[in-house]
C-alpha cells in the first residue's frame, strides 16, 4: 500500500459541466461531497419538521438543538439584533459541520481541507460585514477604525494598523478551519500508514503495530471534536464580526 | 359539566382540560422565556474562550501570520504600483505585524475589543 498521505486531498474531476473559453468547468468529487452534505443537512431538518409533535421524537429534538445552540450563539455574542443572520450563520454552521463530519468518513473527502472553500467561505462573511455595516452606518461605519481615547499624533498608525486588523480577518477565518482539517487529516493517515508498515514487519511488529492503532482511535475522537468545535468558532467569529457590521464604534 | 359527548368515566379530570392544557402551556412558555431571558445580552459581544488549548493555539498562530500576511501583501502591492520599492514593503510589513500582535492580544482577551472602547 503506498504510503501518501497527501492523496486523500486530490480533486478528481468526475464529469465535465460547462466550457468557459478554454476552461472545463467539470463536476469533481469536491462537489460530490458538498451536494451530499446539502442533501444530508435537508433531509436532516426537513425530516426534524415534518411531524412537530408537542413532544419531540429524536430526528426533531436534534434539530431543535442545532437550532437553539445557534441562535444562543448569535444572540449572546450578536445581540437579538444579530438574529436577522440567523439563516446566514446558521447554514455556514451546518454546512461546515457536516462537511467536516462525512469527512471523517474512512474513504470520505473532506471538502473543508482546501483552502479555496474556506476562503470563499470567509469572503462571504467578510462581504456581508462590509456591505451591511455601509448599508446601515453610512460613513460612521469608518468608527471602527478609529478606536476613541487615542492621543492624536498618534491616530494615523492605530488606524492604518486597525484597518489591516480588519483585512487580515477572512485571512485567519479560513486560515483556522482549513489548517485544523488539513493536519487533522494528515495526522491521521501517518499514524493509519505506521499500523500496515509495522505489520508487515513479523511478529514483533504486529505487537508494536497495535500503538499505532490506538493512537488512531484516539485521533479519530479527538477529530470528531476538532469537527464540532473549527465549524462552532467559525460560525462564533461570524457572529462576531457582524456585530462590528451591527454596532460598529458602540 | 355541559359536555355531555366527553366520556363520563373521567370524573376526576375537569372537563374543560383543553383549557386547561393550553393555559398551562401558555404558563410554561411564559416561564421558558423569563428563564431564557437572561442570557440575552444585547449590549454587544462577549469575549469567548475556546475550550480547547489547541483551538486556541490555531486561532492566535492564525492571527499572527494572517495581520503579516496582510501587510507584507498590500506592502508589496504598492511597491509595485508606486513603484517605492522597497519602502512600502518594510512599512506595511511592520504595520501588519503590529496588527497581527494586536489581533492575538484581541484574541487572547488581554486587549477588550473594539466595539466595547467607548
Amino acid at each position: 500500500m503506498a504510503v501518501d498521505p497527501i492523496h486523500q486531498f486530490q480533486i478528481i474531476d468526475l464529469f465535465p459541466i460547462a466550457k468557459i473559453g478554454n476552461t472545463e468547468i467539470a463536476f469533481t468529487n469536491s462537489a460530490a461531497y458538498m451536494v451530499l452534505a446539502v442533501a444530508v443537512i435537508a433531509a436532516f431538518l426537513i425530516g426534524g419538521t415534518a411531524r412537530r409533535s408537542l413532544v419531540p421524537g429524536r430526528i426533531q429534538s436534534t434539530a431543535e438543538l442545532t437550532y437553539e445552540f445557534v441562535a444562543n450563539t448569535i444572540r449572546s455574542t450578536a445581540g437579538s439584533e444579530g438574529m436577522r443572520f440567523f439563516p446566514f450563520v446558521f447554514t455556514l454552521f451546518m454546512f461546515i459541520l457536516t462537511t467536516n463530519i462525512i469527512g471523517l468518513i474512512p474513504y470520505a473527502f473532506t471538502v473543508t481541507t482546501h483552502i479555496i472553500i474556506t476562503a470563499t467561505l470567509a469572503l462571504s462573511v467578510f462581504v456581508t460585514v462590509l456591505v451591511y455595516g455601509f448599508w446601515k452606518n453610512g460613513l460612521r461605519f469608518f468608527n471602527l477604525f478609529v478606536p476613541k481615547g487615542i492621543p492624536i499624533y498618534i491616530l494615523p498608525l492605530i488606524v492604518f494598523i486597525e484597518v489591516l486588523s480588519f483585512l487580515s480577518r477572512p485571512i485567519s477565518h479560513s486560515v483556522r478551519l482549513f489548517a485544523n482539517m488539513l493536519a487533522g487529516h494528515i495526522t491521521l493517515k501517518v499514524f493509519a500508514s505506521f499500523i500496515t508498515l509495522l505489520g508487515g514487519a513479523g511478529i514483533i511488529g504486529m505487537v508494536g503495530a497495535t500503538l499505532p492503532l490506538a493512537m488512531v482511535v484516539a485521533l479519530t475522537a479527538l477529530e470528531l471534536l476538532v469537527a464540532f468545535l473549527q465549524a462552532y468558532v467559525f460560525a462564533i467569529l461570524t457572529c462576531i464580526y457582524l456585530n462590528d457590521a451591527i454596532h460598529p464604534g458602540h | 359539566m355541559s359536555d355531555g359527548t366527553r366520556g363520563t368515566g373521567d370524573g376526576n379530570e375537569p372537563p374543560d382540560d383543553e383549557a386547561a392544557l393550553s393555559a398551562r402551556l401558555q404558563r410554561l412558555g411564559n416561564r421558558l422565556a423569563q428563564a431564557n431571558r437572561p442570557s440575552e445580552n444585547d449590549s454587544g459581544p462577549r469575549q469567548t474562550a475556546d475550550p480547547s488549548a489547541i483551538a486556541r493555539g490555531f486561532r492566535l498562530s492564525a492571527e499572527l501570520v494572517a495581520g503579516v500576511v496582510v501587510g507584507a501583501m498590500i506592502g508589496w502591492l504598492l511597491d509595485r504600483w508606486l513603484g517605492i520599492s522597497p519602502w512600502g514593503l518594510i512599512v506595511f510589513l511592520l504595520l501588519g505585524f503590529a496588527a497581527g500582535v494586536l489581533n492575538v492580544m484581541r484574541a487572547a482577551g488581554i486587549v477588550r475589543e473594539r466595539s466595547l472602547n467607548d
